[in-house]
C-alpha cells in the first residue's frame, strides 16, 4: 500500500486522486485519432518582449546593452530604445546594488515597524503615508493587510536614532494609534540574493 | 610513445583468466564509454572549466528538493507499485495531454523508470528478440548508451549517420539507405544530445511515413522536449499514425535540473508497456519513491523555475554560439537540449585529439565528437550549462588555443 501524497504547505492532508484526470480512459485498440501537429510558436520565447530584458537588468544593473544583445534576440539599438521607454513610463524606477554592509563592521541598524493608523474619509492611510514617505529614515513603506495598516522599513545609524524617530516623530504623527517596531538580527536574503554561505552540490567535470 | 594519458586506460584485458570466472565475452568486447576517459583525467586536474557536462548547472528547484525532504521526515520510504505510484501517473498523463493533446491511460499505459535509461534499455529489451539480427536504425551522433543498449539487449545497432550541412537533422534518404527487412526500430532522440539539432513537425512527418511503411516501431526520446528554442516541441506520438507504433521516452532529469534523481517515464500501447512493466519487475521493482514524490512536485509546482532555466539557457546558446563563431570554430545554430556542435575540421586535429590538447595545454573540458558515433568526427560537443563567466572564460582560452594551433610551427623545445 502507499501512503496517500499530501501537500507540502502546512498540516493539511488531502488524498491526490480526489480529481481523476479528465482524459478519456482507453484500452488498446482502435487508436485514437492523433492531433495536428502544432505550428511553430512566431514569439519564439517563453516570455514576451520586454520581461526578458528587464529580468536580466533586475539581476545585475551593471550588465552592458552589448552583453544584453549578445544573450538575447535584440540589437543593441532595440536594447536602447526598449530601456529608455521603460525608463520614461516608469517601469524601471532606479539601478540598485545590493550591500551588505555588515561585511564593513558597520554598526547601521534597520528595524520594520509596524504602524496602526486611524483611516480618514477621503483620504485613507494616503495622508499619513505621504508625510512619513518624507522622512529619509524611511526606506520602504508599504500599506499592508492584516492586523497593522502600514509597514515601514526603517534605518538608523544606532539603535537610539532608530528609537528617537519611533518615539519622536513617527509616533506623534496625527492619527498614528500603535507602533510595533522589530530590529533585524540576521540578513539570510536580501532582494532575491543570499547573504548566507550554504554549500551547493558539485557536478562532475565531465559526463555523457 | 604512445602511452597518452587519456587513450590508454585499460580495459581488463591483463586481468588473468582464471576458468569460469570471468566476465562474458560480448561485455568484455564491448568499448568503454569515450567520455568516461576523460572525465577520469579532467576530474584530477585543478582550475579545469568544463563545458563537458551533459546536464544542468542548476541545482533542482527547492521546492522540488522541499518536498523530497518531506516525504523522508514521514518515513515515506517503501516500495511503490511496479508501475510507479498512480498519482504521479495521472499527473505525468494529464500534463502530456495538456500540452501535447496526446492521451495515455495512467494505469496501464505510463511506467515510472529509473531516469530514461532505464527507460531506452527495458523498451529494447521488449521489443528485440535476441539473436535474431533484429536491427535498430540508430541516427548519429547520439547519446553513448544508444548502441551498446541495443547490442546488449540481443539487437543491431545500424547507426544512421546525419550530416552538418544539414543541422544534424536525420533524414529519410539517409533512413532508406540503411533500412533493410531486419530493422525492427528506429531510435530517435530530438532535441539531439550532442548535437542540439531539434527536429521540425514537417521532418517528422516525413519519418512518421517512412516508420508506417516499413512498419518500425518508433523509440523517441524526447528528454530534452523543454528546451526547444527556435520552434515548439513536437512529440512523436501526436503525428498521424504514430500513436500505436511509439514508445515515448521523457523524463525530469533536464527541464527540472533533476539529473541525480534518476527519475523518467515511458508511455505507449499498453502491451508494450506491459511487457517493459515485466522485465521492470524483475530487474527494478519500482524507481525510488522519493524521486517520484519530487517528480510530482515537479508536475505540480516545477514549471516556473523550468521556464526560467529555459530562459537561461537559451542566452547562454547566443552568447556561446556567436563566440565559436566569431573565434573561428564554425557552428550551426543548435535548436535544442543545450549543446553546441562546433567543427575542429579545419584545425586538423581529430577530435579526441583536439580535446586531449585543448585539456592540457588550456584546461577546458570538452566532448570529443567522435563519442557520439562516426559522424561525429571532426567536431567538439561544448555544453553551455554553465555560466556566463565560464563560457566566456572558456572562448578566451579556446581562442588562445587556436591561435597556437594556427601559428607557424615554433620550435618546441619540452623541458621535462
Amino acid at each position: 500500500m502507499n501512503p496517500p501524497l499530501v501537500t507540502t504547505s502546512g498540516a493539511k492532508t488531502f488524498m491526490m486522486h480526489e480529481n481523476p484526470p479528465p482524459q478519456r480512459m482507453r484500452t488498446f485498440l482502435p487508436p485514437l485519432p492523433s492531433p495536428p501537429p502544432r505550428e511553430p510558436n512566431p514569439l519564439k520565447e517563453p516570455y514576451p518582449l520586454m520581461d526578458e530584458i528587464l529580468r536580466l537588468l533586475e539581476q545585475d544593473a551593471r550588465i552592458t546593452v552589448e552583453r544584453m544583445a549578445a544573450l538575447t534576440q535584440y540589437t543593441e539599438d532595440e536594447i536602447r530604445e526598449m530601456i529608455a521607454d521603460a525608463e520614461r513610463r516608469g517601469v524601471i524606477r532606479r539601478y540598485k546594488t545590493v550591500v551588505d554592509w555588515n561585511r564593513l563592521q558597520d554598526s547601521r541598524v534597520m528595524a520594520f515597524i509596524d504602524v496602526e493608523v486611524t483611516p480618514a474619509r477621503g483620504v485613507g492611510f494616503d495622508d499619513v503615508a505621504e508625510r512619513l514617505h518624507r522622512f529619509p529614515e524611511v526606506r520602504s513603506l508599504y500599506l499592508v493587510s492584516g492586523e497593522y495598516d502600514l509597514r515601514l522599513i526603517v534605518e538608523g545609524a544606532s539603535l537610539q536614532e532608530v528609537a528617537s524617530f519611533v518615539s519622536e516623530k513617527l509616533a506623534t504623527v496625527d492619527r498614528v494609534r500603535a507602533t510595533a517596531t522589530h530590529f533585524l538580527l540576521k540578513r539570510y536574503k536580501e532582494d532575491g540574493v543570499s547573504f548566507a554561505e550554504f554549500t551547493e552540490g558539485k557536478r562532475l567535470v565531465v559526463s555523457p | 610513445m604512445n602511452d597518452s594519458p587519456i587513450s590508454s586506460s585499460g580495459n581488463g584485458s591483463g586481468a588473468p583468466s582464471r576458468g569460469n570466472v570471468r566476465p562474458a565475452d560480448h561485455v568484455v568486447a564491448m568499448p568503454p564509454s569515450g567520455i568516461r576517459r576523460f572525465f577520469d583525467v579532467a576530474s584530477q586536474m585543478e582550475g579545469v572549466i568544463s563545458l563537458g557536462v551533459g546536464e544542468p548547472d542548476f541545482a533542482t528547484p527547492w521546492t522540488i528538493r522541499e518536498s523530497a525532504i518531506w516525504a523522508i521526515e514521514r518515513g515515506i520510504t517503501n516500495y511503490t507499485s511496479n508501475h510507479g505510484m498512480l498519482e504521479l501517473r495521472n499527473a505525468i498523463t494529464r500534463q502530456i495531454a495538456k500540452r501535447d493533446g496526446v492521451n495515455y491511460d495512467p494505469k496501464t499505459e505510463c511506467l515510472i523508470t529509473v531516469g530514461v535509461s532505464e527507460g531506452l534499455d527495458l523498451a529494447l529489451r521488449a521489443i528485440l528478440n535476441p539473436g535474431a539480427g533484429e536491427e535498430v536504425l540508430i541516427p548519429e551522433p547520439c547519446y553513448v548508451s544508444y548502441a551498446p543498449n541495443a547490442g546488449l539487449a540481443g539487437g543491431v545497432p545500424v547507426p544512421v549517420p546525419t550530416r552538418p550541412k544539414n543541422g544534424f537533422h536525420v533524414t529519410v534518404e539517409e533512413l532508406r539507405a540503411r533500412v533493410t527487412p531486419r530493422s525492427r526500430a528506429l531510435l530517435i532522440n530530438y532535441p539531439n544530445n550532442p548535437t542540439g539539432a531539434s527536429l521540425t513537425g514537417t521532418e517528422l512527418r516525413e519519418i512518421a511515413a517512412f516508420a508506417e511503411e516499413y512498419d518500425l516501431i518508433v523509440l523517441s526520446d524526447e528528454i530534452y522536449s523543454r528546451l526547444n528554442y527556435e520552434h515548439e516541441h513536437v512529440t512523436f506520438p501526436s503525428l498521424p499514425g504514430m500513436w500505436d507504433r511509439t514508445i515515448l521516452l521523457n523524463g525530469f532529469s533536464k527541464a527540472y535540473a533533476m539529473t541525480g534523481w534518476r527519475i523518467a517515464y515511458a508511455c505507449g500501447p499498453e502491451p508494450l508497456i506491459s511487457a517493459m512493466v515485466k522485465i521492470h519487475q524483475y530487474t527494478m521493482l519500482c524507481a525510488p519513491i522519493l524521486s517520484q514524490y519530487a517528480a510530482y512536485e515537479a508536475v505540480q509546482r516545477g514549471d516556473q523555475e523550468a521556464d526560467r532555466m529555459v530562459e537561461s539557457y537559451n542566452q547562454r546558446r547566443r552568447l556561446i554560439v556567436n563566440g565559436f563563431n566569431r573565434i573561428g570554430l564554425p557552428c550551426h545554430l543548435p535548436e535544442g537540449a543545450f549543446y553546441t556542435f562546433p567543427s575542429i575540421r579545419h584545425t586538423g586535429l581529430t577530435s579526441e585529439e583536439f580535446c586531449e590538447r585543448l585539456l592540457f595545454e588550456e584546461k577546458v573540458a570538452v566532448a570529443p565528437g567522435n563519442a557520439f558515433g562516426a559522424s561525429g568526427e571532426g567536431h567538439i560537443r561544448a555544453s553551455y550549462a554553465a555560466s556566463l563567466d565560464a563560457i566566456e572564460e572558456a572562448l578566451s582560452r579556446i581562442e588562445r588555443f587556436l591561435a597556437r594551433l594556427k601559428a607557424p610551427s615554433e620550435t618546441v623545445s619540452v623541458s621535462a
